[in-house]
């Protein structure tokens, strides 16, 4: 896991997901705009997937549970694909609401990612 | 899929509006009780099989109540306010007894200190889980097999 990508991964994930509340509290229905950020936050996860997997055989192992980290990962890389199924079908303002709050669930995530791999010594 | 696309007060017993949002985040928390637990099982039931088992129940209890929101029938009804009603005993029972008696869970569940570390959503959303509950009740005519 590589720190600086996962906390600029952070930051998007929490921006966008903050977006999308706002916008969805005001009745935005979804558009492109909060589709495209929600898209992002999966498209990145899908490369820290990829750095998850490559980092070790460089030197860059996790320092906690691989078991928690993968969970978390698969789970975080589930959220944003079933938030944007739903608001293909539900095309309200509270779509939009909830394609923010899975970008701030996969914010969270991320958070703890970076402890498990990065922090946690066990 | 477009019978009624108003949002405001119509008395059907589609989920709309905030509700919605509700059955989200409901989603959100069943997938993170399954993914822990899921982990804490895997990895070491036998350390601490209460605190495990708990939280498979509690995440077990979360997949059903989420279930429950989306069908809007007379018997998903009740079992939303079983289930929900659940959730909050079990916040404010182990929130309590985690913190009187450290010793008994040591290894955290979602309960843990009332879910402080799930930023006390396991407490705050069986509350405003009822609220929705008793605005939106289901319509024993109206329901849906």
């Amino acid at each position: 896991m590589i720190e600086w990508f996962t906390w600029l991964q952070l930051a998007i994930a929490v921006a966008g997901g903050l977006l999308c509340v706002v916008l969805g509290l005001v009745g935005r229905k979804p558009t492109d705009l909060t589709m495209g950020a929600t898209a992002l936050v999966e498209l990145l996860l899908i490369v820290q997937l990829a750095a998850a997997i490559a980092a070790p055989l460089a030197g860059n192992t996790a320092t906690g549970s691989l078991l928690e980290f993968y969970t978390y990962l698969v789970s975080a890389l589930a959220l944003p694909v079933a938030a944007g199924f739903w608001a293909l079908v539900e095309r309200s303002r509270w779509s939009t609401v909830i394609l923010g709050v899975t970008c701030l669930s996969v914010a969270v995530m991320l958070y703890r990612m970076n402890q498990i791999w990065n922090v946690q010594g066990s | 899929m477009t019978d009624s696309q108003t949002d405001t007060t119509v008395p059907s017993n589609r989920v709309s509006g905030i509700g919605r949002l509700l059955i989200a985040v409901y989603g959100v928390l069943a997938l993170a009780a399954t993914g822990r637990s899921f982990v804490q099982i895997v990895r070491a039931f036998s350390e601490a099989p209460l605190a495990y088992a708990l939280s498979a129940l509690a995440a077990v209890v979360y997949i059903v109540a989420t279930i429950a929101l989306v069908k809007r029938t007379a018997l998903w009804y009740r079992i939303a306010w079983v289930t929900i009603g659940f959730e909050l005993f079990g916040v404010l029972l182990v929130g309590t007894l985690s913190l009187v008696d450290p010793a008994l869970f040591q290894h955290a569940t979602v309960w843990s200190v009332y879910g402080s570390g799930y930023l006390f959503i396991p407490l705050v959303l069986p509350v405003l889980g009822m609220w929705w509950l008793a605005r939106h009740p289901v319509s024993p005519i109206g329901s849906r097999a």
